[in-house]
């Protein structure tokens, strides 16, 4: 119950945001209220036209022609004004739910970035998409729906009901009391199958996560002859799907005919009651009409609007998501009196420095580096060692726990953001290249550069040779992360990235393996080039990078466990000697 | 798509019975105005209660009816859309089973996972709604026309020129919005896109400082995208009045028509109210036809992808029986072996020539793409030879049945894979057969003994799917130790000691060497330290043995090697 009454309030919360972002559009809310009113209005008059119509239709011999005339003119008048009205309603309905769209999207994108970089490793990326596409998507045809169908078919009851009461207070009793009979039908069937469709979904989610293992890695599978298995194992969870499918489906089936079984016991209740009181005198044959007619139009409503709330609920959590990312907490923002760094000589300096992910798991504990400008810093060790979490805290992807970073004395806090990661060039082992022209990639950083600083800094980094082949050079587009390049090719696009502005400090992450040799010592010449003059952290595999080093940093598990010159760790005999030595032994 | 009808085959019954029992359902509906009709003109005239009564009667039984032919029809649709795309994934998943991995790479997995779930779902529910909806529905708007073609046929007519009127509104704004839709789905695909792309690229954007140019790149796109969004709308929201209009319009004439046929005599007026509610009636239906067509459409698009997954067959295809062996003292030999991937240009590999003798342990070197991974691949057989031959133990490996050739072999991938379940089952992968001593042997081997002492469940405890729950070096090592529960006659380690250190790597190089069985082992990597000891080192570049020998022969020799070898050990370059 408790429970309940919490979700209650979360969804009137939602709305009251969506509230928000809607009422910028307040005048074609108005419009679309007043349309909607209109077209049903008049929508609802017309049946009483038509019962007035039949009513002077009696019998052979006595139709009334000039009467009709009349009625019928009206008629085309109400029913072209209804259908200019509904449209009206259509498009401001359109624009209000394209534009709330638009504008929770933006302000969901906005918040993209600036998320803590904490935030985004995290969470998958297909998560957050979904959020930002999927679930606004799903949101707009709720709302959409919503808008058309929700106000229209409530205003639709509301007058039904009161023109039906002026005609007749007996039959309009009998509809009013079979209706609900409608009503909790469906919410029975609703709730009955809920639980059905939560397994079906389950059991889907299971099978789509094996198809997944199996078919990702089928080379697996077949080199291990495991493909008899792995369909017996698909059969039982196909099997159990299919049954729970059936129920699923055949049950919420059930809805649609049983609601319109009770809607025609409505109908047949007004015939009834409406026939007798025809007999009796009290109604004529046009009223019975327009009343069946009602009684048609009284029901549909109930059951869209059923439809109508799942849909609503639907498309309240699908926003709920996305209002969820867009008031997550963002990064801490720049100081007030944070300094704006133009020149940076590159010294780096870390104090104490104390930093972990997760505060169960310490990670670098009390570290403190003197780095001089110009001087080249190497990060070793395994796979998996936590060299990128160094990275993270220079360029402040993530800030530390406690202890500081100073660049050239200043601590990194204390100044903007953009002057710090302006010092930096970084070229990362996972390369990222928009989707775009390779010019467009290559002037990320300085976007008004000329021509000829371009060409020098491809040629610079011997990436020009290849991109002079591209079929339109420069302006060759590559789409989403480089497309159709090598993974040599890209990497050498994302080092004349940083060549073009060269900044004074360097954030080098050398290739492991997925590189030819001629590429690698291309990019390797390229590094070196860089790094001239330049303070530079390189996470390094290669034993010559290592050798001249000015300083070396060993880390294993998250810590850095050595830090000296190649001379004094290999004297030291530990982990780094233990890991040189063993290129060699055998 | 029609030839994945078939699958529906085995539930014949079902969808003949199910579109039956909607069109009797329907055709009770339709009698419905009559029976009103009837109380006007026979019941109220004569006031005569007890036949009103009596009709009343007969509309709830005739709902009563039409449920449960209703309901019958549902269970029936319901049963055999199910039981269709139960049967269409089994046969899809064997289907995508019996891939080669030249198939699987020119499809790709993404796109087959996608097949299997939300196409297939699409095409079950498509199915479902067909057998319900497409033959009720004209059955509807068509048997109302022929109704009132029973009361009068004067009158009728006004039918003959609504229906077709609606249909080119309907199906008109169907057709015209339906090209502006795509467009919108490609605007949406783009500002997807883009949020992507910030989302991987979101250290680099923040390194460039590139968030401001980001954010009105967005929102330019997320501009157009609302703007199509609008207008696609714009038409679409012309469907109901224009439908509005032909539908009352028609009451109108009808009512007209009606009087003067009143007037003469032909019609009662009961019959005139019978004549407007079969109006109403279509409407409604027409629409349901219309959002069907639209849904047939998805649908078939669908069901043609997975339908082009059938037609893809495997280019693989095993011996039922392998052929006699003959002796041979030779594990595995190349004979002017060439392969070209499907749909590249140019040789991957070319030429290659290569005899290993059965326990020798053979160094595959060579820059990214010069083929080594192609090499090693050719022996399981997970691709043929373009030209030339293989020959495993000195039989072509064409001659043999692919499960035979395969539990010769134990390979140890690039990507390091290990599925959800046990430690245990997850090495049983190797041998089904194997006992808890060869487990434990093989995990000492390949060091990974330590990491399932440390467990607290042992052999059993779990691993999450894709191995999740293990570091790059331990998912490796697990690999190494599922091949070797194999025991296999030829070990293939395909670059797998990438994720550990180089000390660990030495003691598991050395594991194997000492390795009781004979066992013939291929070791392709990047680093000449791993290679260094073998009996035979082929050297690759651009697909082509630029050397083969050993260690001291091909530094004298072989230029590559030495360039790729001075590259790690520069000290030595003097």
């Amino acid at each position: 119950m408790a429970q309940e009454k919490t979700k209650r309030k979360k969804q009137i919360q939602t709305l009251k945001k969506v509230m928000q972002f809607i009422g910028k559009h307040w005048l074609f809310l108005f419009l679309s209220i007043l349309f909607g009113a209109v077209t049903v209005a008049l929508r609802l008059y017309l049946p009483i036209l038509i019962g007035d119509a039949v009513n002077l239709i009696v019998g052979k011999g006595n139709v009334d022609f000039s009467g009709l005339f009349l009625i019928a003119r009206t008629m085309v008048v109400i029913i072209l004004l209804t259908a200019g009205a509904q449209w009206l309603m259509n498009i401001c309905n359109n624009k209000i739910t394209y534009q709330v769209v638009r504008d929770i999207r933006e302000k969901a994108f906005r918040k993209l970035e600036i998320l803590p970089l904490k935030y985004i490793d995290s969470h998958s990326y297909g998560e957050i998409v979904s959020r930002v596409i999927a679930d606004v998507d799903q949101f707009a045809d709720g709302l959409l729906m919503g808008f058309t169908q929700f106000f229209t078919g409530f205003i639709t009851i509301v007058g039904t009901l009161v023109i039906m009461l002026t005609k007749n207070v007996g039959i309009t009793i009998v509809v009013i009391l079979v209706t609900p009979i409608s009503l909790f039908v469906a919410s029975f069937i609703a709730r009955k199958t809920y639980t059905m469709f939560k397994l079906q979904s389950e059991t889907r989610g299971e099978q789509t996560a094996f198809i997944d293992e199996m078919i990702g890695n089928q080379k697996v599978v077949q080199a291990f002859g495991h493909e008899k298995e792995a369909m017996e194992q698909f059969d039982l969870i196909n099997e159990r799907l299919g049954s729970c499918s059936l129920k699923a489906i055949f049950f919420s089936s059930i809805t649609n005919p049983s609601t319109r079984f009770v809607n025609s016991l409505v109908y047949t209740g007004v015939a009834l009651t409406g026939a007798m009181a025809v007999v009796k005198g009290s109604l004529s044959v046009g009223d019975l009409t327009s009343l069946l007619s009602y009684a048609n139009q009284y029901t549909k409503p109930f059951n869209e609007i059923s439809g109508v709330v799942t849909e609503l609920q639907n498309a309240l959590a699908c926003v709920a998501r996305v209002f969820e990312l867009i008031e997550e907490e963002a990064q801490v923002p720049d100081a007030v009196d944070a300094v704006e760094k133009v020149q940076v000589n590159g010294e780096v300096s870390l104090k104490n420095v104390n930093f972990s992910y997760v505060p169960e798991q310490k990670l670098i504990q009390n570290f403190s580096l003197q780095v001089k400008p110009g001087q080249r810093v190497a990060i070793v060790g395994p796979t998996g060692c936590g060299k990128t979490t160094i990275i993270n805290l220079l360029m402040r992807f993530y800030d530390v726990d406690s202890g500081s970073i100073r660049v050239d004395g200043t601590d990194i806090r204390h100044m903007t953001r953009r002057s710090l990661r302006a010092g930096y060039g970084m070229v990362l082992q996972e390369t990222w290249l928009k989707a775009g022209t390779i010019r467009e990639n290559i002037v990320m950083g300085k976007p008004d550069a000329s021509e000829d600083e371009i060409l020098a800094a491809a040629k610079a980094s011997h990436a020009h040779s290849f991109i002079k082949r591209l079929p339109n050079g420069y302006d060759t587009q590559i789409g989403e992360d480089g497309g159709s390049l090598s993974q040599g090719q890209k990497q050498l696009l994302c080092i004349t990235r940083v060549m073009l502005c060269l900044p004074p400090m360097l954030i080098l992450d050398e290739a492991t393996s997925s590189i030819d040799t001629r590429t690698e010592i291309r990019i390797q010449k390229a590094f070196a080039r860089m790094m001239e003059g330049r303070t530079s952290f390189i996470v390094a595999h290669r034993l010559s990078t290592i050798r001249e080093a000015d300083i070396i940093l060993v880390m294993k598990d998250g810590n850095i466990i050595e830090q000296g010159n190649h001379e004094t760790l290999l004297a030291q005999g530990g982990f780094y000697a233990n890991l040189y030595q063993s290129q060699f032994s055998m | 798509m029609k030839k994945i009808l078939r699958y529906l085959k085995d539930y014949r019954k079902e969808s003949i019975l199910a579109p039956l029992f909607k069109m009797l359902e329907a055709s009770f509906e339709l009698l419905i105005p009559l029976v009103v009709a009837a109380i006007i003109d026979q019941g109220i005239p004569n006031r005569d209660n007890s036949y009103i009564i009596q009709m009343c009667i007969i509309m709830i039984v005739l709902g009563i009816i039409g449920l449960t032919c209703s309901l019958t029809a549902q269970y029936f649709s319901a049963r055999a859309a199910v039981g269709f795309a139960t049967k269409l994934r089994h046969a899809l998943f064997s289907h995508i089973q019996s891939l080669s991995f030249t198939e699987m790479d020119t499809i790709g997995t993404s796109t087959l996972i996608t097949r299997m779930t939300s196409d297939v779902n699409q095409v079950q529910s498509c199915v479902n709604m067909v057998l319900r909806l497409f033959l009720r529905s004209p059955f509807i708007v068509l048997g109302a026309m022929v109704m009132a073609f029973t009361i009068d046929w004067k009158a009728a007519m006004v039918f003959v020129v609504t229906i077709p009127l609606l249909c080119i509104v309907v199906f008109g704004v169907m057709l015209v919005t339906m090209p502006l839709y795509k467009k919108v789905q490609a605007g949406l695909d783009k500002v997807l896109g883009i949020t992507r792309e910030n989302l991987t690229g979101a250290r680099v954007i923040r390194a460039f400082n590139k968030e401001e140019s980001e954010i009105r790149y967005f929102t330019n796109h997320n501009q157009l995208l609302t703007t199509m969004q609008v207008h696609v709308g714009k038409i679409a929201a012309l469907t109901n009045p224009f439908t509005y209009i032909i539908i009352n319009g028609a009451i109108v004439a009808l009512i007209y028509i009606g009087a003067v046929r009143v007037e003469s005599g032909i019609l009662l007026q009961g019959q005139v109210v019978a004549l407007v509610n079969y109006m109403s009636q279509i409407l409604v239906e027409l629409i349901k036809m219309a959002d069907l067509i639209v849904n047939i459409t998805k649908s078939v698009a669908c069901g043609d992808r997975i339908q082009s997954v059938f037609e893809t067959k495997s280019s693989i295809v095993s011996m039922s029986e392998t052929k006699e062996q003959e002796r041979t003292d030779y594990a595995v030999e190349l004979e002017h072996v060439c392969l070209t991937y499907q749909k590249a240009g140019a040789e991957s590999l070319t030429d290659i020539n290569l005899k290993v003798k059965k326990g020798q342990t053979i160094g595959v070197i060579g820059g990214t793409g010069s083929g080594k991974t192609s090499l090693v691949h050719l022996i399981p057989r997970f691709y043929d030879a373009t030209k030339g031959t293989v020959k495993i133990n000195g039989v072509d490996v064409r001659d043999y049945s692919i499960e035979e050739l395969r539990n010769k072999i134990g390979i140890v991938m690039q990507k390091a894979v290990l599925f959800k379940g046990t430690i245990r089952e997850n090495l049983l992968w190797g041998n089904r057969e194997a006992e808890e001593a060869d487990l434990w042997e093989a995990l000492e081997t390949a060091q990974a003994k330590e990491i399932v002492e440390g467990k607290e469940g042992g052999l059993d405890s779990g691993i999450a799917q894709g191995g999740k729950n293990l570091s790059g070096g331990q998912r490796q090592r697990f690999t190494i130790a599922r091949a070797l529960v194999r025991k296999p006659e030829i070990l293939i380690l395909d670059d797998s000691a990438s994720a550990l250190d180089y000390a660990t790597d030495a003691r598991l190089r050395k594991a194997l060497r000492e390795r009781k069985e004979e066992m013939t082992v291929f070791v392709v990597s990047q680093r000449t330290s791993s290679i260094q000891y073998a009996d035979q080192i082929i050297v690759l570049d651009d697909g082509a043995a630029v050397g083969i020998g050993t260690h001291e022969e091909l530094l004298q020799t072989c230029p590559v090697y030495q360039e790729i070898y001075y590259s790690q050990f520069p000290k030595e370059a003097k």
